[in-house]
């Protein structure tokens, strides 16, 4: 029977079906769960490595060693593994290797909007695209099957609509793959200049010749509905575009982007009266078609930004108004929250009191430069706020207002290396670790600094004390985030002081086993003043009664963290 | 057959996922293509969440789009306001009265909006709203509010009960499922 499976589901089962043996990968949304399922499977060895550089090499390390072997990512992520990622397309393969990056057109969990098909241009690596969880399946195999007879790494690129859609799949039996013997051979996998000079021009060679497999591969299809209108997508676009012309166009589905097929297109374009090319972010395959003479219309209609839609296609195709029902103006947005009893909340409100210059970093404190905190200056990338606020110090050392935050999982994945660099190069700033025990934005996995495995074994957990004392912090000490009026003593000190600090602020995230959840706090509307000190915490379980401008708590939410209280001049806030 | 387009709105933390998931191993039974859209990641820490759940014979795209749902099923007035254009003309709203202030309210830079159930009526479409939340706290958890409304959606739609029930059996770990299904009859037994 056919199952429902969501798109990182049934990667996760083409993984399974397909030989998959080793799986390393760091979490980012989209991305998250394909991983989280592959270690599911008995089958298949599967791990969260500290980043995505770290997991690719280990996957890389792992197609060497003769297994099939897997990585995933969000977009971003693929910055950070660019460096393996760019040679391993000279060194090719033993065992297949597949790279799933996931992109975010529209930034519903991101901080930027890049395409990743341009990374697949410039590394010279073949990049399938399915456009549902069928093909997410299908195309794990099939990238296994082009990684294996190419000598190549494959990309299989998702969007978060095919990532986090679910649709029908008809799942199969696990073909077992046998070990690849190891072979030592330098002048394939050893990079210096005199074996990677000749392996350049293997690499453009393959890139011709997977083109030509191109030409007439299972993945790019032709349907032809006599119509002169024609259509060129891949993805989820291709959805749309089906969604809204059905039969009133004929379609050249582009299962892979990378590299694109001449040849096909150029038949496809032929006796049409009109070929539209449509695809999110980038204009990939547009500007292909155009370098092949091909009179192409995408970027003219559709947007370089943000998300393409069904209805778009049919009003800028079909010149179709579409009725778009009654709305209801000027509604309060809801933007997303820090948890009720989120251990951040006590930091971020320490942080807004000082007016210091807080540099952000990636994870659910991201939400501290949220009003009514607002009390982060800057999110770039994993790692920034660590070297940001080293370059920051040295630029403006008189004023040392200045610290970064970070979570555990982030300040593992790259906040060390800007530590190391604050500690060599004599930095005076103060770098706040908010160690909640987990990775929590991505949907609560562990770290290497929770002691638990993604398989969720036992094992040895990083020392985040004696990791920053080993790397020359001095300074190193751990506050309770919730006792407010301590971290704001330690921070004023640690500000004071002429030589780098961290300061770990730990307490377990609200959402995990570890969590203390107590019963949910009251406020005494005959002690509330109406002085709304409490909310200054932007706590969801607070909010100001209608009838007579008290505050009240939302009983279903809170989780009795006690923070409220702290801040009650006047004695309003009780545990039950 | 013509695709079905149903879109559960809400509050990250809500449960609309659980809603979308019964409804997900439910229509694959009955013969349907399904697809199913849910955003995951930031917005699930409180924000507004959507997920689309569309069926029939064959179903190309996973988004629903402005004026194409057939029911939006609604767990808070505020987001069932906020999503009300994605409604058909003559599609049906289902929405729980419960009240749920988002930041700007909580902060105090907006107020909730007042006779939000009078807006949504005088626009012309054609809603139902119960109260929801106390149908769920009688079936013995606040977080039953998805099983209740899916038995509203159940009762409105036509469609038997025992699909929904063994959904549960399914889906659902064993201490909540009788809670569950308390809820969902609730929800059945609601309406007429």
């Amino acid at each position: 029977m056919k199952k429902l499976l969501l798109g990182n589901e049934a990667v996760a089962r083409g993984l399974y079906e397909y030989g998959c043996r080793v799986v390393s990968s760091y979490p980012g949304t989209p991305s998250t769960e394909i991983t989280e399922f592959a270690a599911t499977y008995p089958e298949i060895y599967a791990e969260w490595a500290p980043n995505e550089k770290v997991a690719v090499e280990t996957a890389l390390g792992a197609s060497f060693g003769g297994a099939r072997a897997f990585s995933a990512m969000k977009h971003v992520g693929l910055n950070v593994a660019a460096d393996p990622v760019f040679t391993a397309s000279y060194t090719g393969v033993n065992a297949g290797l597949v790279i799933a990056v996931a992109d975010d057109p529209g930034m519903h969990s991101s901080q930027n909007e890049q395409d990743s098909r341009n990374h697949a241009i410039s590394s010279k690596i073949p990049m399938l695209e399915p456009s549902d969880s069928t093909e997410c399946r299908d195309f794990v195999g099939i990238a296994y099957d082009i990684s294996e007879k190419f000598d190549t790494p494959v990309f299989l690129r998702l969007s978060t609509r095919i990532a986090h859609s679910q649709s029908l799949v008809e799942t199969g039996e696990r073909r077992e793959i046998p070990l690849r013997p190891v072979d030592k051979n330098p002048r394939k996998y050893v990079m210096t200049p005199a074996n990677a000079i000749p392996k350049h021009i293997t690499v453009e060679k393959r890139t011709e010749a997977v083109r030509e497999w191109a030409e007439s591969c299972a993945v790019n299809t032709v349907e032809e509905n006599g119509s002169d209108i024609g259509v060129i997508a891949s993805g989820t676009c291709y959805q749309y575009a089906k969604e809204a012309l059905g039969k009133n166009a004929s379609y050249l589905k582009l299962g892979m982007v990378n590299p694109l097929p001449v040849k096909l297109i150029e038949n496809f374009c032929k006796n049409r009266k009109k070929v539209y090319v449509v695809e999110e972010l980038d204009p990939v395959i547009e500007t292909h078609c155009k370098s092949l003479g091909l009179d192409v219309t995408g970027k003219e209609l559709f947007p370089l930004c943000g998300e393409i839609t069904a209805t778009m296609v049919k009003e800028k195709i079909l010149g179709q108004t579409v009725d778009k029902g009654v709305s209801i103006p000027d509604l309060p947005v809801r933007p997303p929250v820090m948890c009720s009893g989120c251990p951040h909340r006590g930091m971020f409100y320490v942080l807004k009191k000082l007016g210091v210059f807080v540099n952000g970093d990636i994870g659910c404190y991201t939400l501290g430069a949220a009003a009514p905190l607002n009390a982060i200056d800057t999110t770039v990338c994993m790692g920034f706020s660590v070297s940001g606020l080293h370059g920051f110090l040295k630029a403006n050392g008189e004023t040392k207002k200045s610290v970064a935050v970070i979570g555990d999982s982030t300040f593992v994945h790259s906040g060390i290396t800007g530590l190391i660099n604050m500690a060599y190069n004599r930095s005076c700033g103060t770098v706040i670790v908010l160690d909640n025990s987990i990775t929590g934005m991505t949907g609560h996995q562990q770290n290497p600094a929770t002691g638990i495995t993604l398989k969720g074994d036992m094992t040895t957990a990083v020392d985040l004390e004696a990791l920053c004392k080993a790397v020359g912090i001095n300074r190193v000490r751990v506050v309770d985030p919730q006792e407010i009026d301590t971290v704001e003593n330690v921070i004023r000190e640690e500000l004071e002081a002429d030589e780098p600090s961290v300061i770990i602020a730990r307490r377990p995230c609200v959402m995990i086993k570890k969590a203390v959840i107590n019963p949910p706090y009251r406020i005494d509307p005959e002690k509330c003043k109406k002085c709304k000190m409490c909310m200054k915490i932007g706590c969801p379980s607070l909010s100001i009664d209608p009838e007579n401008g008290t505050v009240m708590v939302d009983s279903t939410l809170c989780v009795g963290c006690g923070l409220c209280k702290k801040l009650c001049k006047f004695g309003a806030i009780s545990e039950n | 057959m013509k695709t079905t387009n149903i879109m559960i709105v809400g509050v990250g933390g809500q449960g609309t996922l659980l809603a979308s998931r019964l409804l997900g191993h439910i229509f694959p039974q009955m013969g349907y293509d399904v697809k199913i859209s849910e955003v995951h990641g930031m917005s699930q820490r409180g924000g507004s969440v959507v997920t689309f759940v569309r069926y029939g014979s064959e179903v190309a795209s996973p988004i629903i789009e402005k004026g194409e749902a057939d029911y939006i099923i609604a767990f808070e007035k505020l987001e069932a306001a906020r999503w009300l254009s994605y409604l058909k003309k003559d599609g049906k709203l289902i929405s729980s009265s419960q009240q749920i202030d988002p930041m700007p309210v909580i902060t105090g830079s907006c107020s909730y909006p007042q006779a939000l159930e009078e807006k949504i009526a005088q626009s012309g479409v054609d809603e139902i709203c119960l109260d929801v939340l106390s149908l769920a706290n009688k079936a013995g958890s606040s977080k039953a509010v998805n099983v209740v409304l899916l038995g509203v959606f159940a009762k409105l739609t036509g469609i038997s009960p025992d699909p929904f029930k063994e959904a549960i059996d399914v889906l659902v770990k064993e201490k909540f499922r009788n809670l569950n299904k308390v809820a969902f009859d609730l929800g059945y037994s609601a309406v007429f």
